[in-house]
């Protein structure tokens, strides 16, 4: 007895030529619309290297902004503003994101942790310029002035997902045996985790306080009404003068910390408005910089991550 | 401690409406209606453009970037050979890593005059003649390009990569077993993706459009500086508009009266329960995908 | 009690010798620089069920995906030798691959029904190719879920989600849904273990039922199953370097069972390792 066949499936050699057309083509579109994503990202860095690059001199990192209508000048301010903001945002958004980030790893199934997830996901996803009303209601209108530490804040907040979330992904990296080892030689279990676990992910931590520093550097809205920007602020003047006029460190920091202050995307923000042709020429010099600095954080940690990650694999 | 984090998170939303809550009493008829009023002197207030405004652009953005952003994730998951993952899974993610205002800079000095101008010109001269879309196309486009069809295109780019990488987490959370399954019946790879993975990956797929939309909704700075930031009364997309973002960037420092911040304060409001309900949605179905691809087969 | 039918005996009284109908001559299967399966030689018959038996391991699985060209589906395997369909080298550059693996179906260790409905399951592969009127749909699904011995029980939820079933129906789903296409060929790798026992002689009954039809290749580590179901059975083992597996002996079911030729193959199916 034979192989029976229907006639219902009979099918020609042009619709199974259709069919391989078919599928050639799709999957070429993929592969151009990879390309097509691709495209802006070399765009605006090629973009931003080539016309920033033409504004860079030294005074450009080393001096404050002079007048308009003045040649020279530099954004001085708003380096030192994006370093202590940075500074201030990882000083409140470390410890929190690490703890909840210890917690949710350790304990993934249980209504806090789930609760840390859900809310750091949500956390995420707020709008930046909602956070940076937030900071306002919470710290600017209670205290009447605009300043670093409100700013500090606002950028702490948005910092605390990335943190947590990188390290929570590397703390579920560290292999189980190191933990009960720990464990088994009697160790209770908050010890085990700050003495053995920790410092296994330390690095990874550190590639989310990266990460975190990197997003935060890059934002503009939340400081628009936080720390709203300071073309005067320079703080090594500060300290000098404070060390000169014998302050207390109370003074100093007060100093430091409540004044208002600029950081690099706030200043590309104010700068690309104005129609004067050397303020916008040191806004293209100011993307350049702000650009490397994210770039760099955000290649060291990836880095860092892929190393870890295959070094844990073993 | 750790209930600290938590605590900060919510608590912080909930402080957000109760700061809000002051702006909203007197203030109800702000969401309905289409009249744009935006009039700070005398105090009439009326948030429908701005909504339009943001609504419109994300729009715009969603429609662009989810054909583009499945398609880079199935070459991503599907197509692409081993040795070129991890660059590429680098550079889509990297894309998202620039920060807005550089986008906004980008997008003042050569994105509009490169690419949104000519493309304008060309919608204008072609659909803004034809009878019903013409009102989504009709000009004059700014000579500076600025327009929400302009804010639409740069949030597309910057979405993109937020629909790319979870589509592609996506499919690769899809089991192999899946693809053996079509391929062991003769379909091509075309075929597998089409008729069985992006089915398979559905609710998932949808979780990344939604993310990515969440994420356009909130986004202040590129937007702001390509947009025109007028309050239009034409629903165009070549006019210039405004949006939620912007309107708080643009006017909340120099707010005056206290009506002026309040009613900011409640565009912020609207636009923080707008992107919290998607994002809990999102992730909502993200997470549906990944349970089913680990559910076993009952014996 | 089942009584293991021999069917070649009875065949051979009504028709001559059967047809070879897949033959594989030096067949090699490479994975890297890792050598999985080498020097296969094989005749598959047509309508006839062969089973490959071995321990697990040796490269069963793998060298029954040679026949439907699954292998090229892993990134940096190389297949040397021939495996010809009718006569036909599949490997040949001008083949078709989609067009194999529509006459050489496949029904896998784990039931992977398509999470949608059962009809949409089987009517997958005719709308491959075109099918795409209801009627002509629903003929074709009636037609093979009878084939497949599951008519019966699902005519009335042809609409409900595939994947709610058991796991028996699922797997005999996957064989409906694989006969939709109208193979010549149905490799079956280890189709019954992850089913229960009424489940598993369910799917045996089935299978002999199909062989009157199509050429059925079953890779089994269940030697009861092979003597019970099978007309031929190949032993596949490890070769001397213990890493490259390859088939030692091939026979008829009977002999292989009652008494084979090589040393190694009585072992194993005596049960003294294995």
């Amino acid at each position: 007895m034979s192989v029976v066949r229907s006639a219902s499936l009979l099918v020609s050699a042009a619709y199974q030529r259709r069919r391989r057309v078919v599928n050639a083509g799709m999957l070429s579109i993929t592969g151009l619309l990879t390309l097509l994503a691709l495209a802006p990202l070399f765009w605006i860095v090629g973009y931003v290297i080539a016309r920033g690059g033409r504004s860079l001199n030294l005074a450009f990192f080393t001096q404050l902004p002079r007048p308009l209508g003045m040649d020279g000048g530099g954004v001085l301010h708003a380096i030192e503003g994006t370093l202590l903001l940075a500074l201030l945002a990882s000083a409140f958004a470390i410890p929190p994101g690490l703890l909840a980030a210890l917690y949710a790893a350790r304990h993934p199934n249980t209504p806090l942790g789930v609760a840390l997830r859900f809310a750091t996901d949500v956390l995420s996803g707020v709008p930046s310029i909602v956070i940076g009303l937030f900071g306002y209601a919470l710290i600017v209108r209670p205290q009447g002035h605009f300043s670093a530490l409100a700013g500090g804040a606002a950028l702490a907040l948005i910092m605390v997902p990335t943190v947590t979330r990188t390290t929570e992904e590397m703390l579920k990296l560290v292999p189980h045996s190191l933990r009960e080892a720990s464990l088994a030689l009697g160790a209770p279990e908050w010890k085990t985790s700050l003495s053995v676990v920790l410092p296994a992910a330390l690095n990874g931590i550190l590639t989310g306080v990266l990460l975190g520093i990197a997003r935060a550097a890059g934002e503009t809205a939340p400081l628009l009404f936080t720390a709203l920007g300071n073309e005067r602020f320079e703080a090594v003047q500060i300290l000098t003068g404070a060390i000169q006029g014998r302050q207390g460190i109370g003074q100093i920091l007060n100093r430091l910390f409540e004044q208002p202050v600029d950081s690099l995307p706030l200043t590309l923000w104010k700068y690309a408005q104005q129609p004067y042709p050397e303020r916008i020429n040191q806004a293209w010099a100011v993307a350049l910089v702000l650009m490397i600095l994210v770039l760099v954080l955000n290649i060291t940690a990836r880095v860092w991550i892929a190393t870890r990650a295959r070094r844990l694999r073993g | 401690m750790t209930i600290l984090a938590a605590v900060v998170a919510i608590g912080l939303m909930l402080w957000n409406e109760s700061g809000v809550a002051r702006a909203t009493f007197g203030l109800r008829f702000l969401i309905p209606s289409l009249q744009s009023a935006w009039d700070p002197v005398n105090d009439r207030y009326q948030a429908w453009a701005f909504i339009y405004g943001t609504l419109i652009t994300s729009g715009i953005a969603i429609a662009l970037a989810v054909p583009v952003g499945v398609g880079v994730a199935v070459f991503l998951a599907e197509l692409c050979p081993p040795w070129l993952h991890t660059s590429l899974d680098w550079l889509v993610e990297l894309l998202a890593a620039i920060p807005s205002v550089v986008y906004g800079l980008w997008g003042i000095f050569v994105f509009l005059p490169v690419v949104v101008e000519p493309v304008g010109k060309l919608l204008e001269s072609s659909l803004g003649r034809v009878p019903l879309l013409s009102l989504l196309f009709a000009g004059p486009m700014p000579a500076s390009g600025s327009s929400r069809l302009a804010a639409g295109l740069i949030l597309s780019i910057m979405i993109l990569p937020t629909i790319a990488a979870v589509t592609r987490d996506i499919f690769r959370a899809i089991p192999d077993a899946q693809r053996e399954a079509s391929l062991a019946l003769g379909a091509t790879r075309w075929e597998t993706i089409w008729r069985a993975l992006i089915p398979y990956g559905t609710s998932g797929i949808l979780g990344a459009v939604i993310l990515g939309l969440g994420r356009a909704l909130g986004e202040t700075m590129a937007v702001t500086m390509v947009i025109g930031n007028s309050i239009e009364s034409s629903p165009s997309l070549l006019r210039p508009g405004y949006t939620m973002s912007s309107v708080i960037a643009n006017e909340f420092a120099e707010a005056v009266s206290k009506m002026h911040t309040q009613v900011l304060v409640e565009v912020g409001l609207i636009l923080f329960v707008m992107t919290l309900l998607l994002n809990a949605l999102a992730r909502l179905l993200v997470w549906r995908v990944a349970r089913r691809s680990t559910m076993e087969v009952r014996a | 009690m089942r009584v293991p039918v021999n069917r070649s005996e009875s065949a051979n009284a009504a028709s001559p010798t059967p047809q070879t109908k897949i033959q594989v001559k030096d067949l090699a299967v490479a994975y890297g620089s890792f050598r999985a399966v080498a020097e296969v030689n094989l005749e598959i018959p047509e309508t006839a069920i062969t089973a490959i038996i071995g321990p697990s391991g040796c490269g069963k699985s793998t060298l029954l995906r040679t026949f439907n060209r699954m292998t090229d589906l892993v990134a940096g395997a190389r297949v040397t030798g021939e495996v010809t369909l009718d006569g036909a080298d599949i490997y040949a550059p001008t083949v078709d691959v989609v067009d194999v693996r529509r006459r050489v179906g496949m029904v896998f260790q784990r039931p992977n029904p398509f999470p949608k409905s059962i009809f949409d399951n089987v009517a997958y592969g005719p709308r491959l190719y075109g099918v795409s009127r209801r009627a002509a749909l629903a003929e074709i699904v009636e037609h093979s879920l009878r084939k497949a011995a599951l008519w019966d029980e699902v005519r009335d939820k042809l609409h409900t989600s595939a994947p709610a079933l058991s796991g028996g129906q699922q797997q005999r789903l996957c064989i409906a849904r694989a006969l939709a296409v109208e193979p010549e060929v149905i490799l079956m790798d280890e189709p019954c273990s992850a089913l229960d026992p009424i489940a598993t002689l369910k799917i045996e009954d089935l299978m002999r039922s199909l062989a009157v039809t199509y050429t059925i290749v079953i890779v089994t580590h269940n030697m009861q199953q092979a003597a019970r179901v099978s007309d031929i059975t190949a032993m596949m083992m490890l070769g001397e370097d213990r890493k490259t597996g390859t088939i030692i002996e091939v026979g008829d079911t009977k002999s292989i069972f009652t008494g084979p030729k090589d040393k190694r193959t009585e072992d194993y199916v005596t049960g003294r390792f294995g």
